[in-house]
């Protein structure tokens, strides 16, 4: 423990999983854990010089075969508080067009003898299929539809630290719920830690057996709203939905975009979550968004911290 | 000259005749020469003598629905290893889809399968047509010419004909050659996207789900054209509790109309996918445990009349890549008959309702002459131990490709040995 004393998993017992693809395979313990672990680490990016040396000689490669600045940049900057190398790799053109495939380009990157691999893919299942060809840890950092789980531990780290609690809660998740991995997440974490979840979408955007996943399901903003303690915003493709999955973004807005009339609807106290980017005037009101109810930019900040987390604990999990 | 064969002491199981009992059987010049239940049968001096001991003697299977390789994807399959499957398959004929590169939709490429198959398969391979040159659902290939060289139906393998106009002119024109029309019924903007089946399940896993309605919307316009038409239409790929309601409904008016089904959509279902297993990712997706319990009871009733391997080699290329990204399709000729019998094992359906749908059906379908077990019929047939366990080892078949959907399974039943015009293309060694 002398090499490295400012570590914060020391405090805490050894994570027993070696990827974190779908928060359908954590236990509620380990969700609590993770989130735990995740809150020690607020105050060091809070603190001036923001580092831990914890996974110092650690090699981080983030692959995002989708590019998102945001979710890349949150991880790079979690690896690099940590003291790991962390190397950038962005595949804008992608390598299956250059006949490489997936399970190809896993096996390369094996060979570079990473620790951690942080992986964006188009397609659901990509990086599970990805963690099964490599001999080191793999986190998912967005799978097509399917999962985005450090955004559900950010989500649920952000409401515990505004509510002061999760269970018992009532959570809704707005928008086009069909296409979204957030949406998957958050009603699978929320639902192993108790928290009513409610979906509200047009029937369109609903996917089939959704009643299953959430609480209840609504198709009314208002009725949906009612009494609730956070609500979720995701964001429309609405390049790819207009005229198809939804008429025009005005109708769009006027019936699912989160503005100060329907918000009324929910408690007083009620916060305001996206995960973005946001569009502004298309599922919020920009005077929601930047609002005082709207806890967003803390999201960002808790993103870094969550992330340094599952880091850490799949890592120092490794090495126990 | 090929020395006179006899099979005694077999359990003789002919669904043409209903036949399910002890006898004899006669091989002589490639066909069945006598026939003898109980009674004694006249044995040549120098026939071979082969003591079944009790093993059932059935028709070899003819399998309705198989994609190779050949030409075009070599690496894959071809004629020569998926004849090798078949025969361990118990599988004596096969009706091969036309989805080859390049595609069967000329008479010369009918032409070049069927020598090509003669001299290099072990059992009987029976091109399929395209119904569109090059499978595009455009332009009409040439039926007559393509029936002379040796076609023995029209399909458009895994594609389906989405004008309505066109596969009206295409079953009219079928029905002046008499040729069965085999089409798999989908609506292409239905299923859109969609790579298994809809509902829970693809929610949760994040993948876009394929409608039931994708197969019903457009099977029940086929069947109303079929009427229209008077063609012979065999819906090649029902999976779904609405389809086997359709089709019944039209056979009641139609007795042109038959119906096939994968076994795959008879032993699986949607949640065989567990975690994106790209090997059950399949042209007709698996459905739910309720479609299953439909199609199964549409055998045993008669709706469905037909079971068909729908073998379909991918190589590891194609299929080692995420769930929505993979080719469809899974190897099947060496699991048909054990899978099927899995129906038998469990009492859902009779041993001789199975067979059938292997057997005399196909064959009817098709006017073959083989498919039976009776006097001149071709000495098409396959001894087999119905309870015989095994395991099912990707690396121990014999396609070319590894691609199974009953990769690990435990499986009751097996082909003891395989005959082909009277010879023997497949002996089971323990």
């Amino acid at each position: 423990m002398a090499d490295t004393p400012a570590s914060t998993s020391g405090d805490f017992p050894p994570f027993r999983q070696r990827h974190l693809i779908s928060i359908a395979d954590l236990k509620q313990h380990e969700i609590i854990d993770l989130l735990d672990r995740a809150e020690r680490m607020v105050p060091v990016s809070r603190q001036e010089r923001k580092s831990l040396p914890t996974l110092s000689g650690k090699t981080q490669i983030n692959l995002f075969f989708e590019p998102s600045t945001r979710t890349q940049s949150s991880f790079e900057i979690a690896g690099k508080r940590l003291g790991a190398l962390v190397v950038n790799m962005s595949v804008k053109t992608s390598s299956v067009s250059k006949g490489e495939t997936l399970v190809d380009t896993a096996a390369t990157l094996n060979a570079m003898r990473p620790d951690v691999l942080v992986v964006r893919h188009g397609a659901a299942g990509a990086v599970e299929l990805l963690s099964q060809k490599v001999g080191c840890s793999v986190i998912n950092a967005g799978d097509g539809a399917h999962e985005h789980p450090t955004q559900a531990l950010l989500d649920a780290l952000t409401i515990r630290r505004h509510k002061g609690r999760i269970s018992g809660l009532t959570v809704a998740i707005c928008g086009d719920i069909a296409n979204s991995r957030v949406a998957r997440s958050n009603l699978l974490l929320l639902g192993a830690l108790h928290v009513r979840t409610r979906v509200i979408a047009p029937r369109n955007l609903l996917p089939p057996g959704i009643e299953h996943l959430a609480t209840e399901v609504f198709t009314d903003m208002e009725e949906g709203l009612k009494g609730v303690d956070v609500v979720m915003m995701l964001r429309l493709q609405h390049e790819r939905a207009s005229g198809k999955m939804i008429p025009s973004v005005r109708e769009y807005y006027r019936f699912y975009g989160l503005d100060a009339e329907k918000l009324a609807f929910a408690n007083p106290d009620a916060i305001v979550m996206h995960p973005g980017p946001m569009n502004r005037g298309v599922e919020i009101d920009p005077a929601i968004a930047d609002g005082s109810r709207s806890v967003i930019t803390d999201q960002v900040e808790m993103g870094v911290a969550v992330r340094m987390a599952v880091l850490d604990a799949l890592l120092s999990g490794d090495q126990a | 000259m090929t020395k006179p064969l006899l099979i005694e002491n077999a359990r003789i199981v002919d669904p043409a005749s209903g036949t399910d009992q002890r006898g004899a059987v006669l091989i002589e010049n490639g066909r069945i020469a006598d026939l003898a239940l109980g009674g004694p049968v006249g044995v040549p001096d120098d026939a071979e003598v082969i003591n079944a001991n009790g093993l059932v003697l059935a028709p070899g299977l003819i399998d309705m629905r198989v994609f190779t390789g050949e030409p075009g994807w070599e690496y894959r399959e071809t004629l020569a290893s998926a004849g090798e499957a078949a025969a361990a398959g118990g599988v004596t004929s096969f009706v091969m889809m036309p989805d080859t590169m390049p595609a069967v939709d000329d008479g010369a490429v009918v032409d070049f399968l069927v020598r090509r198959a003669k001299a290099t398969s072990k059992v009987n391979v029976l091109p399929a047509a395209g119904i569109t040159k090059g499978l595009a659902g455009k332009d009409l290939t040439e039926f007559g010419l393509m029936r002379e060289a040796g076609a023995v139906c029209l399909s458009d393998g895994r594609n389906s004909i989405q004008s309505t106009a066109l596969l009206r002119t295409a079953m009219s024109y079928a029905a002046n050659f008499d040729m069965t029309i085999f089409h798999h019924t989908v609506d292409n903007s239905l299923a859109g996207e969609g790579v298994m089946n809809d509902g829970l399940f693809a929610t949760v896993l994040g993948l876009k789900g394929i409608a039931r309605e994708a197969e019903t919307i457009p099977l029940s316009r086929d069947l109303q054209l079929a009427a229209l038409t008077g063609v012979r239409y065999h819906a090649a790929q029902i999976s779904t509790e609405g389809s086997v309601d359709i089709v019944k409904a039209a056979k009641s008016r139609n007795p042109r109309i038959t119906a096939g089904v994968s076994i795959n959509n008879l032993c699986l279902n949607e949640n065989d996918i567990g975690r994106y297993r790209t090997y059950f990712k399949l042209g007709t997706p698996l459905r739910s445990e309720d479609d299953r319990r439909a199609v199964i009871e549409g055998l045993r009733s008669g709706v469905i009349d037909t079971i068909h391997s729908d073998h379909d080699p991918q190589d590891s290329e194609v299929k080692r890549q995420p769930f929505a990204e993979a080719s469809t399709g899974a190897i099947g000729l060496e699991t048909l008959l054990a899978a099927a019998l899995r129906l038998v094992h469990s009492d859902d359906v009779p041993l001789l309702t199975v067979l059938k749908a292997m057997t005399s059906r196909p064959a009817e379908i098709l006017g073959l002459e083989a498919g039976r077990i009776a006097k001149g019929a071709p000495a098409d047939l396959i001894l087999v131990d119905l309870d015989y366990p095994w395991q099912v080892n990707e690396n121990e078949l014999r396609s070319r490709s590894r691609n199974t959907s009953f990769e690990g399974a435990r499986l009751a039943g097996k082909v003891m040995r395989t005959i082909v015009g009277g010879e023997t293309v497949f002996l089971h060694r323990d």
